[in-house]
């Protein structure tokens, strides 16, 4: 439905590079980097704020790359809002609805209708300067909405919001979805992305690097930012050595569960499948290492350890555990790491 | 410290008060020597009148029909980038650094007979000097650089991305214009107008030259000066203060009245 095909962009000393993806009608796409990535421009190329400089944007077979920004309708929800602060919340939801040329009952009711679904019925006679972020947020999706776009671009929709309005705009935006808008959304958290997106995009200093579905990205990162974007922070380079042999950054030997073939890859587990202990543990766990404590960080889910086993490794235990213990920086510990917890990606 | 700091807001306030002193004693030593009885007068003076309303209708409709102009171009260039952009903004405030007498010559050289402009008002039966238009035109020319700069200000001040914003919503850029631009930059707009207007009404030098008559109120007071001296110009000068500031106040208040919010 909506094509994006190798487009680049140079822009005030950053560039975007080779960008290429689509989406499906219904869709909901998140786009996903770290600030200044390249993402929101991604998205104001497809409005058309910014004109690529090589490059094609096709919805339906139709190329529309060069199309003006009021023919496009591509409905922009930007990060700042940009409601009109000298309209009232009715008059701004009301803006695009003058091309639609409605009678004065119809116009009532189609502000009404779009006031609701972004639920801002409550707030039509005020004026934008008496809202709260989340109230902008909602007039804005709700104007955005009564243009009728083909679909909505979100430009870091949830960012600034508190973490009550936060649950709040991303039902809506779900059930928006559900209703069969098709959603681009850029955003800079993992979490947002995985709990509301069809398919991941990747963007990393302007390339798109892994664009698929959240269980791909999440279970085949291409790299060793995607990984640590994705949360998963032990993440090395591996040669296997032998079909249940792998050395992570030529220093460290894992023992694998099944068979591999010769080659290189990535090796990855997550910090909760490390299991600490006192003293080696004497039990179906094969890789066993004794390590020094570099750093303890306490973390929302429990602690953070992080060890030396001549590569970095970083663990998740509980306070109890951590307490249990006496964990101390530069003290000794011994770490298990389950074979099956291990994932090798074999490089394309 | 404090010491210091007193003794610098004690030479700060002594010389502030001394640059205030600069402008108001004039103006009240000018007020103390006119007796009420003498403006109640002059207020009644049929040619004072005249020139007054003239004044204030030719500079109020001068501001109106050269804002047509100045705003669009005020919004090129808080807008769009394009050759020579500075040495425009540097022409725009030509009129403020020439000598207004000089302005004058060079507007009646513009509207005279012998010029194009003076010519095409010819054949309409229009003489344009000694005309009000050609007051209205002498009055723009020294007021319109105050306009352009605050609309200019204005339109800089509104967001960029807001005009955006609404193109994505499917306005076309007249509508972007005229709906999201031009009202938001309305306040600077409208405070520009009431600078043009001000300036233009106390215009002196340019509009002499391009007509002693019809007599706008400067011009009478410096008729009533050089024929009957101090004594009969002040009365007017006096009267045609207070009618500006008392215009100056109002429009003032008008353009900073915020809606109800």
């Amino acid at each position: 439905m909506l094509e994006i095909k190798n487009i680049s962009r140079k822009y005030e000393g950053f560039a975007l590079q080779n960008i290429s993806f689509s989406v499906e009608k219904g869709e909901y796409v998140v786009l996903l980097g770290e600030s200044g990535a390249g993402k929101s421009l991604i998205l104001e190329m497809m409005a058309g704020l910014i004109l690529p400089d090589q490059g094609e944007i096709y919805y339906e077979d139709k190329a529309i790359t060069n199309e003006k920004i009021q023919k496009r309708n591509m409905g922009m929800v930007f990060q700042d809002n940009t409601v009109f602060p000298h309209l009232k919340v009715k008059n701004n939801i009301a803006f695009p609805l003058k091309n639609q040329k409605l009678s004065p009952q119809e116009n009532q009711q189609a502000i009404l209708d779009y006031a609701q679904k972004a639920q801002v019925d409550k707030l039509l006679e005020r004026w934008p300067e008496t809202l709260s972020g989340g109230e902008l947020k909602r007039v804005a999706i709700a104007r955005t909405l009564a243009s009728k776009p083909h679909c909505l671009l979100l430009d870091e929709p949830l960012s600034s919001l508190d973490v009550q309005l936060r649950d709040d705009m991303r039902s809506l935006l779900r059930q928006l979805n559900e209703e069969g808008m098709t959603m681009i959304h850029v955003t800079h958290d993992f979490e947002e992305a995985i709990s509301l997106a069809d398919k991941i995009g990747i963007v990393h200093q302007g390339e798109l690097v892994q664009f698929g579905s959240p269980k791909e990205i999440f279970h085949k990162p291409k790299s060793k930012f995607i990984a640590k974007f994705s949360g998963i922070k032990n993440f090395y380079k591996s040669i296997v050595i032998d079909p249940k042999t792998i050395l992570l950054e030529n220093k460290v030997e894992l023992k694998m569960p099944h068979g591999l073939s010769e080659g290189q890859g990535f090796a990855m587990f997550k910090s909760e499948d490390v299991i600490l202990s006192s003293s080696r543990i004497d039990s179906s766990i094969i890789n066993n290492f004794e390590a020094q404590v570099l750093e303890v960080i306490p973390s929302p889910r429990g602690m953070e350890v992080n060890v030396d086993i001549g590569i970095i490794v970083s663990t998740l235990i509980s306070q109890e555990s951590y307490e249990r213990f006496q964990i101390k920086k530069h003290g000794k510990i011994w770490i298990g790491i389950k074979a099956t917890a291990i994932h090798f990606i074999e490089k394309e | 410290m404090r010491t210091n700091f007193n003794i610098l807001n004690l030479i700060l306030i002594s010389l502030g008060g001394l640059a205030l002193m600069f402008i108001i004693a004039p103006l009240l030593g000018m007020f103390l020597n006119t007796t009420p009885t003498e403006i109640f007068e002059t207020t009644q003076d049929k040619e004072v009148q005249q020139s007054i309303w003239l004044t204030l209708s030719v500079s109020f409709a001068s501001t109106l029909v050269f804002a047509i102009a100045a705003i669009p171009l005020s919004y090129l260039l808080a807008r769009r980038e394009f050759f020579a952009k500075k040495l425009v903004l540097g022409i725009i405030d030509l009129p403020i650094v020439i000598p207004h007498s000089a302005a004058g010559i060079a507007i009646l050289g513009f509207i005279s007979r012998d010029s194009v402009i003076g010519q095409v008002a010819e054949s309409f039966g229009i003489t344009l000097v000694g005309n009000p238009i050609g007051i209205a035109v002498a009055m723009a020319f020294v007021s319109i650089p105050y306009l352009i700069t605050a609309a200019r200000d204005g339109f800089l001040a509104v967001p960029i991305r807001l005009e955006k914003a609404a193109l994505n919503l499917g306005a076309s850029p007249a509508r972007v214009f005229f709906s999201v631009s031009l009202p938001l930059a309305s306040r600077n707009i409208l405070s520009g107008m009431i600078l043009m207007f001000a300036r233009g009404m106390s215009e002196f030098g340019a509009v002499v030259i391009v007509a002693y008559h019809p007599m706008i109120t400067p011009v009478l007071i410096y008729e009533r000066f050089g024929a009957f001296g101090l004594t009969y110009a002040r009365p007017v000068s006096v009267v045609f203060i207070i009618v500006c500031l008392v215009f100056f106040a109002a429009l003032r208040m008008l353009s900073r009245e915020r809606p109800k919010r």
